[in-house]
């Protein structure tokens, strides 16, 4: 046994499964450091009590995939350091700085898988901030983990392949789907028909949900612009453009998104090195095919270093472990890297695709109202941000986060982080590759001030001798 | 393509103290080039923990604080913004009764200078300020309070573009050298000829300075400070601790800034990262001392670089080798308070040659056994 300390995977998706299940077969014991109580993922989320429901009524068409999953990553138990809901808030130099079951560990790594996942991507819209309002992500996990819905009669607003999966999900859980608005316009979706020899059931998949939705009498809507959620006290309809003509729709509840983002911080504090990503249209960690970060033994898997989808984060989690193997001089299987490395080439084809068919509005962030909330937890408006980029002469994300407290609060710039570039590339006349992104600071999500009564050095050298 | 500017004054790095002397330069008629290498107030001037303060300082720097005090009321007809200036008061906490000592000594010896401090007993600190942990006394200075140094510094800077300086950001002076009567300065496009030099680089005034045959002994510290979640208000003053260890401050909207601890600079020098053992044990320090600590969430942590001096008193006036270079760096943590004065007595030196104000303690002279050569 080499004095080697332990791999650390952090997140327990997709990827992470797949990462810890290709450690564990040549030997390694991984630590695996999830913040959901039970392994899954957002996409394969596990439901925190039973409900009853089986696999096939929660994941529908994913469900195999799914419960593989789950079994596999049950069958590691006793072979991987699984810290389930841990926040893993700090990193440098290998050591790990945890926050689990309200104490805080450090953690000695030798190795970092990044499988961080990703959350949804939304541009600010008047009344986005209303009881009612949910990202498409929220909605479908409140109907997967939960069993609750957002609503009564839904509206579901914004661009992505998500936009229509999780409205059929709700149509099919007996919801009012009150109508689809979708971003992009009708002719956007003759991209799809490129998709079909790459991957024929998924495409055939979304355009049975879509004429599924139809059927029903849900109002599809396409090329929409000029969203406006209204209400008093909660969500009562939303009003936007459509056609050349002003609609507005009743409704208690509204999900909204706008594909996803990456979660990039852990791999900023790892040191990584960023390039701007046009597809995502975010700055992304650089990563070679084999998962490799910019960092020596610092690797990327997944939806965190670039949205690619779950069957490329199960690919790429396995891959960035034999990646690991490699390194650490251990024998690896050549030809199921090359495989895998062939799946990942193949499903990128398909994310070109999937990106020109469901693109991401950015020419909406022009149209932000001055008196729209950009920045909800420090309660910035667009107004306010504007005249910050005026009076300062601003043209950087950072300095724009210094003076206006854009990003500054609970979410670190997670939710409002893109919109404030769009926003400032927009008022600058500048690329958004060139107004830069906001610098990840630990903690990166909040941590109790109790935190720091429990025994801090317990942890310390946590099964380094592995 | 090479571009040419001659001005009066160049000054060397956009932070409080340049841009402020930038401002005063521009209000004399001076022409200005205020050149910082990457944004102004990004350094030092926006990532200090934002006190104003001129309790605790040494009695030689308290007449240039004193003049730096009237100026922080008056920010908004100076730079349009208030910068979150709260004349919150200052309170020196003391944590035995040696401390206690050493607060009474510190008042009793600057008592000429005005500062009005107020020696509270333990009893006042739970009742005035909400003071819940252990500390045996304090002392108060009701004219201190605190800022947002994000605002202050980038303020100056914007003031000083708006009132006609050239503002050269991301614009690093490579070269700069004596020529004739007046200086050459080389920054990347830029190609500067100026009568006058302000040093004002910060933790980076070292360099210029040696190229100018002055080295200092210049080193490189980094705070680190925590930030709250928004909470509701129940500090009003601005918090320190004889002998160190914690200082804190809570903001308009809630947030609690705390310190106490240094950060450990990254590969790259010219970043740094708190330390997770170091914030813990400021948070621990702090939900002893405040009782509304003790179930909050830390949501930020920040750093940055700052320049300090063996002595803690900053390098401010001119050269000892060139005629036409002024010094202003090195404030070693302290620097947010006096800077809009320091800015003021920098545009005097320029246009009479003299300050009103005395600075000769500061003077680079006292520096001049430093063999930093040796270390270049």
């Amino acid at each position: 046994m080499s004095a080697r300390a332990n791999p650390l995977i952090v997140g327990a998706g997709p990827a992470g499964i797949r990462a810890a299940q290709a450690l564990v077969a040549a030997g390694l014991r991984p630590t695996v450091v999830d913040e959901a109580p039970r392994c899954g993922g957002q996409i394969y989320r596990q439901p925190l009590v039973d409900d009853g429901r089986d696999a096939q009524s929660r994941y529908g068409s994913e469900a195999a995939k799914a419960e593989r999953l789950h079994r596999d990553f049950a069958a590691l138990q006793d072979r991987i350091d699984y810290r389930p809901q841990a926040l893993l808030w700090n990193l440098r130099d290998g050591i790990a700085d945890i926050m689990h079951d309200g104490a805080h560990q450090r953690v000695a790594y030798d190795g970092l898988i990044l499988s961080t996942g990703a959350t949804d991507r939304v541009l600010p819209l008047p009344g986005w901030t209303l009881p009612g309002v949910f990202t498409l992500g929220a909605a479908q996990i409140a109907l997967k983990a939960q069993a609750c819905t957002i609503g009564t009669n839904v509206v579901f607003a914004g661009s992505g392949p998500l936009l229509y999966l999780v409205a059929w999900q709700y149509l099919r859980a007996g919801v009012q789907v009150a109508a689809v608005l979708d971003a992009a316009p009708l002719s956007a979706k003759i991209n799809l028909w490129r998709g079909l020899p790459l991957a024929p059931a998924v495409v055939l998949r979304g355009l049975k949900m879509a004429a599924e939705l139809k059927l029903s009498g849900t109002a599809l809507h396409f090329g929409v612009a000029g969203l406006r959620i209204e209400g008093e006290a909660r969500v009562e309809r939303i009003a936007f453009r459509s056609g050349g003509r002003a609609h507005s729709v009743a409704c208690d509840g509204v999900g909204y998104g706008l594909n996803l983002r990456s979660e990039t911080q852990l791999a900023d504090l790892a040191g990584c090195a960023f390039r701007f990503d046009p597809r995502d249209r975010a700055h992304l960690p650089v990563n070679e095919a084999s998962g490799r970060s910019s960092v020596a033994g610092v690797y990327l898997a997944g939806d965190g270093a670039r949205i690619a989808g779950a069957d490329a984060a199960e690919a790429a989690g396995e891959r960035a472990a034999l990646a690991v193997l490699e390194d650490r001089g251990l024998p690896y299987d050549v030809a199921r890297a090359a495989a895998l490395k062939r799946m990942l080439q193949r499903i990128d084809r398909l994310r070109d695709v999937l990106e020109a068919a469901f693109p991401y509005p950015a020419h909406w962030a022009d149209e932000i109202a001055d008196s729209t909330l950009l920045c909800r937890c420090e309660e910035i408006s667009a107004g306010e941000a504007r005249q910050a980029i005026k009076d300062f002469s601003l043209s950087e994300l950072n300095r724009l986060k210094a003076v206006s407290r854009i990003g500054m609060g609970r979410c670190q710039g997670r939710v409002c982080g893109g919109a404030a570039a769009e926003l400032l590339a927009g008022e600058t006349g500048r690329d958004i590759a060139s107004v830069g992104r906001l610098r990840a600071q630990a903690p990166i999500k909040p941590i109790p001030f109790a935190l720091t009564s429990s025994d801090q050095t317990n942890e310390e050298q946590h099964d380094e001798a592995h | 393509m090479t571009r040419r500017i001659d001005t009066d004054v160049a000054v060397i790095g956009g932070g409080l103290v340049g841009s402020s002397a930038a401002l005063r330069l521009r209000g004399m008629g001076f022409s200005v080039a205020l050149l910082d290498k990457g944004f102004c107030g990004a350094q030092a001037s926006g990532v200090n923990y934002g006190g104003v303060r001129r309790q605790a300082r040494p009695p030689e720097q308290l007449p240039l604080s004193q003049r730096s005090h009237a100026i922080w009321p008056r920010l908004k007809a100076l730079i349009g913004i208030d910068g979150e200036f709260l004349r919150s008061g200052h309170l020196k906490l003391a944590r035995t009764e040696a401390d206690m000592a050493s607060l009474e000594a510190y008042a009793a010896r600057v008592a000429s200078f005005g500062l009005d401090l107020e020696l509270v007993g333990h009893n006042q600190l739970r009742e005035r300020f909400g003071i819940s942990g252990h500390a045996v006394g304090g002392s108060f200075c009701p004219g201190d309070g605190h800022a947002n140094p994000r605002l202050v510094a980038s303020g100056f800077a914007a003031a000083a573009r708006r009132a006609g300086a050239e503002v050269l950001e991301n614009t690093a002076v490579t070269g700069a050298v004596k020529s004739g009567d007046g200086f050459a300065l080389e920054a990347g496009e830029v190609s500067l000829t100026a009568r006058v030099v302000i040093n004002s680089a910060g933790a980076w005034a070292d360099q210029f300075a040696r190229d100018f045959g002055e080295p200092v002994p210049l080193q490189r510290t980094y705070p680190s400070i925590v930030v709250t979640e928004p909470l509701d208000p129940f500090l009003g003053v601005n918090i320190g601790m004889e002998g160190g260890g914690i200082y804190a401050r809570q903001v308009t909207r809630g947030n609690f800034i705390i310190g106490g601890e240094r950060a450990r600079p990254l590969e790259n020098p010219d970043y740094s990262r708190p330390r997770s053992d170091g914030v813990l044990a400021v948070m621990q320090r702090a939900s002893e001392l405040f009782g509304g600590l003790r179930h909050a969430h830390a949501i930020r942590f920040w750093s940055g670089t700052e320049a300090t001096m063996p002595d803690n008193n900053p390098v401010i006036g001119p050269s000892s080798t060139t005629p036409g270079l002024v010094h202003a760096f090195g404030f070693s943590g302290a620097g947010f308070q006096i800077a809009p004065g320091v800015g003021e007595v920098l545009a005097e030196l320029v246009r009479d040659g003299r300050t009103s104000t005395p600075i000769e303690a500061f003077s680079i002279r006292r520096f001049a056994q430093f063999g930093g050569d040796k270390h270049s």
